[in-house]
């Protein structure tokens, strides 16, 4: 008691396991460990989530004190003298370890997260050969009915961080913890399937899970099946912030541009054709863009809301329905690509559209919900036939065997493999926005710009606002960044006290760098990482303007005429419909 | 000296028990009336010396609670009453709740006058329906005597009081998990701190007492601290509500001043009167299930914080159950685990899982089953449970348990080669007869 808020100018001098550490009082007595080389153990606990403190592997001996502290949730004081590997403190966490293992099917050879699982890194460090319990888990089927994410929570931990995800930094609610003592569990609203709850598939519960006990449906098999018949033609698109992603898996670091090999290693997977969703996201600018000008200039809808994240689809048609007609008609990258990949691609390279299958790599869990969608398939076939994630392509470079570090540098394939700039930077937060803006001002003022670089809608922060001034006329545009910063301008829009022009959501917190698709292990580190390498793309790029793409104008010319042409709306956009849960 | 002192259970049985004439009658809001002619400060003054004790089971200073509340700035600031009544063997509250409703209300509103707090909210748990509907009475007829309300005595002072309704989780008694189940969420404790002076009901400045707490105040305002404190001993002052239950002949609530001994609360004909049918104690459980157990050679503890404490035991609630010999301890202690494994929240690893494997390890003991092995890691879930488990639930869930490991070491161990002292485990031919 008596307890006041910790001050975080305020430096205190403590020890832990007798190292002396000088820190702000606002240091976590985990942090101040790792400041004395101490890593203490967690499992509940996530850099990016409220602390909850519930595992309790994390505890700490304050000397003196029989109670032991729980590092992730206790704050410093000056003169605390903590002990991390007393008798008791070890005792306490083996304990507690083993009393979760004793309720883990343990069935870690068939398990998605075999050698990259947190519960497993703590059995191994913790030493557990010998169970002190019999190992007793619940019988739970899995459920793998939605076609995007499974869950199998026989697994399931009770960490609860995907509840903090999806409650508190979504702002979903589709999971939450029920019932009591042995019957707690995370699961969905009366316990019904994941379609039935308000789910957008968004993945960031499975981003957080330390376990295997979500995941997403993995089609990596369709994928190898369609690439060993001979009929087929079968074609790829990688997202951008696959690029910057895909070489964790391979020990790279965090935001390593990989873009090279990435297509080296898609080419010996033996798709026919590897290609770019950056392409399509061009023509996405070309389409958003003009769209938007058209709104503006003939009293349409305003804001106009980005459509590229099909999480936040999902969000708008379940939360916000009203606002549907602020949503831009532009089917996302993915769905242009998509559907061109069956019309304008097969007439210029003179190939079957029945005959091709389209894959796409995504950083994303909600795309594989998207391309199922009835309202966004407009090609005469599926316009996307499969999705990967990016941690999906993983493992089948890892079943091919091939030493992906090891791989030469490829190009892609043209023409839907030519892009810019702008469409690398979709891959994160702002990106969008800035890809538009490089379009939107040369398109409205007929000069060039100076400076591609709009440094003011970039970065983590939730909520960006901009103003752009196109030759006089000032357009004011904001970002969210993930969807609990959605609401703030949502409800804004809804109450009408909104003046701007421009909306860019995404779904994820970063964007799709930190997509539910991405490897295991993402945090706010690694997004700021994959994003410093996505601006290094585009700032590498020779072309950094959608418009300025030479196989995007070529479509224009050749296949769609303008944009916003009766064929651009035939094959490029869409409408969605309110979602009633 | 009197071994019954009704300074706060006097009421009780005697006046109708929402009825602000006959409460007045009896003596009634004179404390309010005085509480208006004092400043918070000298009232809490007042109750630091009078050393009352938080009677809901963990025993903190409520005059400190309170002085720590007062130093917070932010306002509004909400009174919460704890009235989740769920240590099994503990229903004392309920005696207070359903006979004397109006001094519970009378301790709030001075409490919310020192606060300068208009909203009280009291948490009845689930299970005293009836009595919620008792004290909805009281409140009503309070507000029409002008005792809450606008305006309370033409002071100018605004005050009322909100019913909630508990719905049968024990967790709820915990006091952080409570205000969650006030404010619409899951019964389950909060991360502390921040502390609940801090942050608590709608994250705004609480106080939250237990039932007697609360109704031990309108007495130390109109008596004064000193006073109240030489009810009781040097250390824990004033009486305390006792729940005598089990095998024990005159079960019922008593008002004890502290210092009255244990064999003289069990055995007293004016109290416990001893054990039925001329049987032998075998021991007796304080504070209800998350309490100590004791037996015979505690039995002349005298009852107060600070002595029990000392002997390994603890007021808690105050609870006393008591056990005769014919009662096996593995057999009672299956029976503690058996309620905890069913109020556990579940949100933490120790509590929501290690009430299962000590169940099971209890099991296997009261079946004849259990190696030596087994009580090694009884003996270690008991440790961990107790210094790792997220709140006092879980902290306090192997204290019965530990308590009775090392009183009835040897009863443990005859379980390992069959022998059930009390004769309930194992069948006669099991047991080799």
């Amino acid at each position: 008691m008596g307890h006041h808020a910790s001050d975080p100018n305020k430096i205190v001098n403590i020890t832990i396991d007798g190292v002396p550490v000088s820190c702000p009082e606002t240091t976590l007595i985990l942090d101040a460990a790792k400041m004395a080389g101490i890593d203490i153990p967690v499992l509940c606990y996530h850099p990016d989530l409220k602390v909850r403190a519930t595992c309790r592997l994390c505890v700490v001996e304050l000397k003196g004190q029989k109670k032991l502290k729980t590092a992730c949730s206790n704050e410093v004081w000056d003169g605390a003298e903590f002990i991390t590997n007393s008798p008791a403190v070890r005792q306490a966490r083996k304990d507690v370890l083993e009393l979760i293992l004793a309720e883990h099917p343990q069935d870690c050879l068939q398990c998605v997260r075999n050698t990259n699982c947190e519960l497993q890194q703590l059995a191994r460090d913790f030493g557990v050969s010998k169970p002190l319990f019999a190992n007793q888990p619940k019988q739970i089927p899995i459920e793998d009915s939605n076609g995007v994410i499974v869950r199998d929570m026989a697994k399931c931990v009770k960490c609860g961080r995907c509840v903090e995800m999806c409650q508190e930094v979504q702002t979903v609610g589709a999971i939450n913890t029920a019932h009591r003592s042995v019957e707690y569990e995370v699961t969905t609203a009366f316990d019904r399937p994941l379609q039935d709850s308000t789910c957008i598939y968004c993945g960031q519960c499975i981003a957080v899970c330390p376990v295997g006990a979500l995941y997403e449906k993995d089609d990596t098999e369709k994928v190898w099946q369609a690439i060993g018949d001979s009929d087929k033609h079968v074609i790829v698109q990688v997202a951008p912030a696959v690029r910057v992603a895909l070489g964790e898996e391979f020990g790279l670091e965090p935001g390593s541009i990989t873009t090279g090999k990435l297509v080296a290693a898609l080419r010996r997977l033996g798709f026919d054709k590897v290609f770019d969703t950056d392409f399509a996201a061009d023509v996405t600018i070309m389409e958003e863009g003009n769209e938007l000008l058209e709104r503006m200039s003939h009293g349409g809808t305003l804001p106009l809301i980005t459509s590229c994240s099909p999480g936040w689809i999902n969000f708008v048609e379940t939360f916000y329905p009203d606002l549907l007609d602020n949503v831009s008609t532009c089917k996302s990258p993915q769905q242009m690509f998509g559907a061109l990949a069956k019309s304008y691609y097969p007439e210029k390279a003179g190939i079957d559209a029945a005959k091709i299958v389209s894959v796409s790599i995504m950083p994303c869990t909600a795309k594989k919900y998207e391309s199922a969608r009835p309202e966004i398939n407009s090609s005469g076939y599926r316009d996307v036939d499969v999705v990967l994630t990016t941690r999906e392509l993983a493992r089948m470079i890892k079943q091919a065997g091939f030493d992906f570090n090891k791989l030469s540098n490829a190009e892609f394939d043209a023409p839907l493999g030519i892009s810019t700039g702008a469409a690398v930077i979709f891959g994160t937060s702002g990106g969008v926005m800035e890809a538009a803006l490089r379009t939107v001002y040369e398109v409205v003022t007929g000069k060039e710009l100076a400076n591609v670089d709009f440094e003011g809608v970039r970065g983590l922060t939730g909520v960006k606002e901009a103003e752009v001034d196109l030759d006089g006329k000032k357009v004011k545009v904001v970002i969210a960044n993930g969807l609990k910063n959605a609401r703030v301008i949502l409800d804004k829009i809804r109450a009408g006290e909104c003046d701007y022009q421009f909306v860019e959501i995404m779904c994820c917190p970063g964007g799709c760098i930190g997509g539910g698709g991405q490897p295991w292990g993402t945090t706010q580190a690694t997004k700021e990482a994959r994003m410093a390498g996505l601006y290094q793309a585009d700032r590498e790029l020779s072309i950094r303007q959608s418009h300025k793409n030479p196989a995007v104008k070529a479509l224009y010319d050749e296949f769609l005429g303008k944009p916003l042409s009766h064929k651009s709306h035939e094959l490029l956009h869409t409408h969605y419909h309110p979602k009633h849960k | 000296m009197s071994k019954i002192n009704k300074l706060i259970s006097g009421n009780c049985g005697v006046i109708c028990p929402d009825c602000t004439e006959d409460y007045v009658k009896a003596g009634g809001y004179q404390g309010l009336k005085k509480a208006f002619t004092m400043k918070p400060e000298d009232i809490i003054g007042e109750v630091k010396k009078a050393k009352l004790l938080g009677r809901g089971g963990a025993a903190y200073p409520a005059g400190s609670k309170w002085e720590q509340l007062l130093e917070i700035p932010e306002f509004p600031k909400y009174i919460v009453i704890n009235a989740d009544e769920g240590e099994p063997g503990t229903f004392k509250d309920k005696i207070l709740l359903g006979q004397d409703p109006l001094r519970v209300i009378e301790g709030m509103i001075i409490a919310g006058y020192v606060f300068n707090s208009h909203d009280g909210y009291i948490y009845i748990r689930g299970e005293y329906r009836a009595i919620q509907k008792v004290f909805q009475s009281a409140i009503d007829n309070a507000v029409k005597a002008g005792y809450l309300g606008k305006n309370i005595l033409g002071s100018g002072f605004e005050f009322n009081i909100h019913i909630m309704t508990g719905a049968g989780a024990y967790v709820c008694g915990e006091n952080s998990a409570l205000l969650n189940s006030i404010e619409g969420k899951a019964g389950r404790p909060r991360i502390k701190p921040p502390h609940l002076a801090e942050v608590g009901l709608f994250l705004l400045p609480t106080l939250v007492n237990n039932v007697e707490s609360i109704a031990n105040i309108p007495t130390i305002v109109l008596e004064g601290g000193d006073k109240y404190l030489s009810y009781g001993t040097k250390d824990s002052g004033g009486t305390k509500l006792i729940c005598l239950s089990g095998n024990v002949v005159n079960r019922g609530v008593y008002e004890i001043p502290f210092g009255v001994s244990l064999r003289d609360a069990i055995y007293d004909p004016q109290l416990g009167g001893g054990i039925p049918n001329g049987k032998k104690l075998k021991f007796f459980h304080l504070g209800g299930q998350s309490g100590p157990i004791g037996g015979e050679a505690q039995l002349d503890t005298p009852y107060c914080y600070k002595a029990l404490r000392n002997a390994g035991l603890s007021v808690g609630s105050g609870a006393i159950v008591v056990m005769d010999e014919d009662v096996c301890v593995i057999d009672y202690l299956k029976g503690v685990t058996e309620f905890f494994i069913h109020e556990s929240c579940g949100k933490c690893t120790p509590c929501r899982e290690g009430n299962k494997q000590i169940y099971a390890i209890l099991c296997k003991i009261a079946a004849g089953e259990a190696v030596q092995d087994d009580l090694v890691i009884l003996k270690r879930l008991i440790d961990t449970m107790t210094i790792a488990s997220f709140c006092g639930l879980g902290q306090s869930a192997a204290v019965a348990l530990n308590t009775c490991w090392k009183l009835f070491k040897t009863e443990f161990e005859d379980h390992l080669h069959k022998k059930c002292p009390a004769q309930v485990c194992f069948t006669e031919q099991e047991r080799g007869e």
